[in-house]
């Protein structure tokens, strides 16, 4: 009986990423891109988000559909729950882009995974948003990530792919930095 | 007046290189702007010593000599060092020169000082890699009764106030002076990015005679698979002392420093760090133990097992479990703030097309892109090494190989 190894394959197509990372570094006008949402009261607590275009490589650019997300509160919060909570979806995002990463950077190094299970908690004190204590901060006290991980790797050599994808994920960055936030209120 | 080669800067660099164009009978004059070793004499804090073993200052026809290999110079003993080998080589050595600009000419480059102009084919610029320190934008924003110093400003704990201070960096530079503060009685806090964990011994050897032993040190810049990375990863989390402690965050900790994270801004009057600190310590934890799992290999395979003691792996990085996310820096708790976020060359008088958008400049493993120009002592310019006072040699042989070639109007489109 003969063997044949698999090639590694995470359906990450590194070959153009690294291509990209090659080409863009030449032409930094092209790396700067601008993501886009608009959102839409519908009712009480209740909106719709959607995200269409976007701007990078130097033009406009847009997804190959349009992707609409609903927000609201649960009925606890007495509202009608017809989606997430926006703060939920902040730990889809964060979930979303780190799990990109770890399949992405275990493709670089040849790692073949076979499941990959992210599970979020965000604790927060409440106090906060409802005004009731000004010491307490609106949002999370701080976020847990835990992965559950089956590949072809050692335990360092995944803990090292999970620690690789936090420096370079974007989301991290955006809840573990400070980012400057302006509003405007355009005229009716 | 004329010469075959100028070279810039009468540290180790120059001086290896001067010694390599002497074995070639290749005509040169070393251009110092102060005294051999400038930099190492009015650069560096006062309780400063090499991080790298006494025995493993190498320089081309000079090794160690004296008492105590396994020590570390003092920067008096460092200083003592070069002026030693510059006398050693008869190093054609002029001080109190300040080079004010380099351009091209006909058949070569201008040197131009304030001690007159030179004229010469070949230029190797031996100016050093940290010439002025990086200090982050966000300074501008730190309030005014707050004191601010860069490492080449900061001598030692008595020219600071009392009260607490803030380094912001954790290399070797921000954890050597954060060490030598908390112990002068004033509160550290350390803001940490990026760092490389390392400790002093291993298996009862320096870890410098490991990574020299096993060739880690020599890796060569081709050989790498990212060298723009390579050249931009911090240096390393090691002091040299008497009793050889470890200086990473763990034992910084223990001291009684406070461990933040990076420091992400300063916004009305409240620096904030980062709340990456937890993955920062994870990534420089797995680093080194990627380093110490080659080291034992090498052993192993070496039959060294039986010589050296046991392998083991240290304690992980201890991050609080909530680290500060913030600081005010309106309150006086803090009165002093450090800047160890690296540093820069100085290349402001190369007047040679040769630099990239970032204004450093272009290189092939210190091959600069003009005919002629040679580049030396720059992270990883041609190796690990590089920027180590062992590494100047190997460095220098390959690019005066490369240099002779030149001159010689050989096609040598790059030192392999």
């Amino acid at each position: 009986m003969t063997t044949t190894a698999m090639p590694v394959d995470n359906g990450v197509n590194v070959g153009a990423l690294l291509d990209a990372r090659e080409a863009l570094s030449q032409a930094p006008e092209a790396a700067q891109f601008t993501w886009r949402a608009t959102c839409e009261w519908v009712n009480g607590t209740h909106s719709r988000s959607t995200v269409q275009g976007f701007f990078g490589l130097g033009e406009e650019q847009s997804h190959r559909t349009t992707f609409t997300f609903d927000a609201d509160h649960p009925e606890i919060f007495a509202s009608e729950d017809h989606g997430a909570t926006p703060v939920e979806l902040v730990l889809a995002g964060l979930a979303s882009c780190l799990t990109a990463g770890v399949a992405s950077v275990a493709q670089n190094r040849d790692i073949q995974l076979r499941s990959v299970t992210a599970t979020l908690e965000g604790g927060m004190d409440i106090q906060g948003i409802l005004g009731i204590d000004g010491d307490v901060r609106n949002g999370f006290d701080g976020i847990k990530v835990s992965y559950d991980i089956d590949a072809d790797a050692t335990p360092d050599e995944i803990r090292a792919v999970v620690a690789q994808s936090q420096k370079r994920s974007a989301v991290y960055d955006v809840i573990t930095n400070p980012t400057n936030v302006t509003v405007e209120v355009n005229q009716a | 007046m004329r010469a075959t080669t100028v070279i810039l800067g009468a540290g180790q660099a120059g001086l290896a290189m001067s010694r390599c164009l002497a074995n070639r009978s290749i005509d040169h004059v070393v251009l110092e702007r102060g005294e051999v070793a400038n930099s190492w004499k009015t650069e560096r804090w006062d309780s400063l010593r090499l991080l790298t073993p006494n025995w493993q200052s190498r320089l081309p026809g000079f090794g160690f000599e004296g008492e105590d290999p396994d020590g570390y110079r003092t920067m008096p003993e460092t200083i003592q060092f070069l002026k030693r080998y510059a006398e050693v080589i008869s190093a054609p050595v002029q001080t109190r020169t300040t080079v004010t600009s380099v351009r091209p000419v006909d058949g070569g480059y201008e040197v131009v000082t304030d001690g007159g102009t030179w004229r010469c084919r070949t230029v190797v610029i031996a100016t050093g890699a940290c010439n002025i320190p990086n200090v982050p934008k966000v300074a501008g924003a730190i309030p005014a009764h707050i004191d601010q110093l860069t490492p080449m400003q900061y001598k030692n704990p008595d020219q600071l106030e009392d009260g607490g201070v803030l380094v912001v960096g954790a290399s070797a530079t921000g954890t050597q002076i954060a060490h030598e503060i908390q112990r002068s009685g004033r509160q550290v806090t350390l803001a940490v990015g990026e760092h490389i964990r390392m400790p002093r011994d291993y298996r009862g050897r320096d870890i410098e005679w490991w990574m020299d032993a096993v060739g880690i040190l020599d890796e060569f810049y081709r050989d790498v698979d990212n060298v723009v990375r390579v050249r931009n990863v911090p240096s390393l989390q090691l002091a040299g002392s008497d009793d050889r402690h470890d200086l990473d965050l763990n034992a910084l900790t223990s001291t009684g420093v406070t461990l933040v994270g990076r420091l992400a801004g300063v916004n009305d009057r409240t620096a904030q760090f980062s709340g990456s600190l937890p993955n920062q310590a994870a990534l420089s934890d797995l680093k080194m133990n990627r380093l110490l799992d080659r080291i034992d290999e090498w052993a192993s395979e070496n039959d060294l097992d039986g010589e050296v003691e046991a392998p083991r792996r240290f304690e992980p990085t201890r991050v609080e479990k909530n680290p500060s996310l913030a600081t005010d820096l309106s309150n006086g708790a803090i009165r002093t703030v450090i800047w160890a976020t690296g540093f820069r060359p100085d290349h402001s008088w190369l007047d040679v097309p040769v630099f990239d958008r970032k204004g450093r400049v272009k290189h092939d493993g210190g091959v600069v892109e003009a005919p002629g120009l040679y580049l030396m002592g720059m992270p990883f310019l041609r190796r690990r090494k590089s920027t180590l006072i062992d590494g100047a040699g190997d460095d220098a042989q390959d690019l005066s190989t490369h240099l002779a070639g030149y001159l010689n109007g050989g096609d040598t489109p790059a030192a392999a």
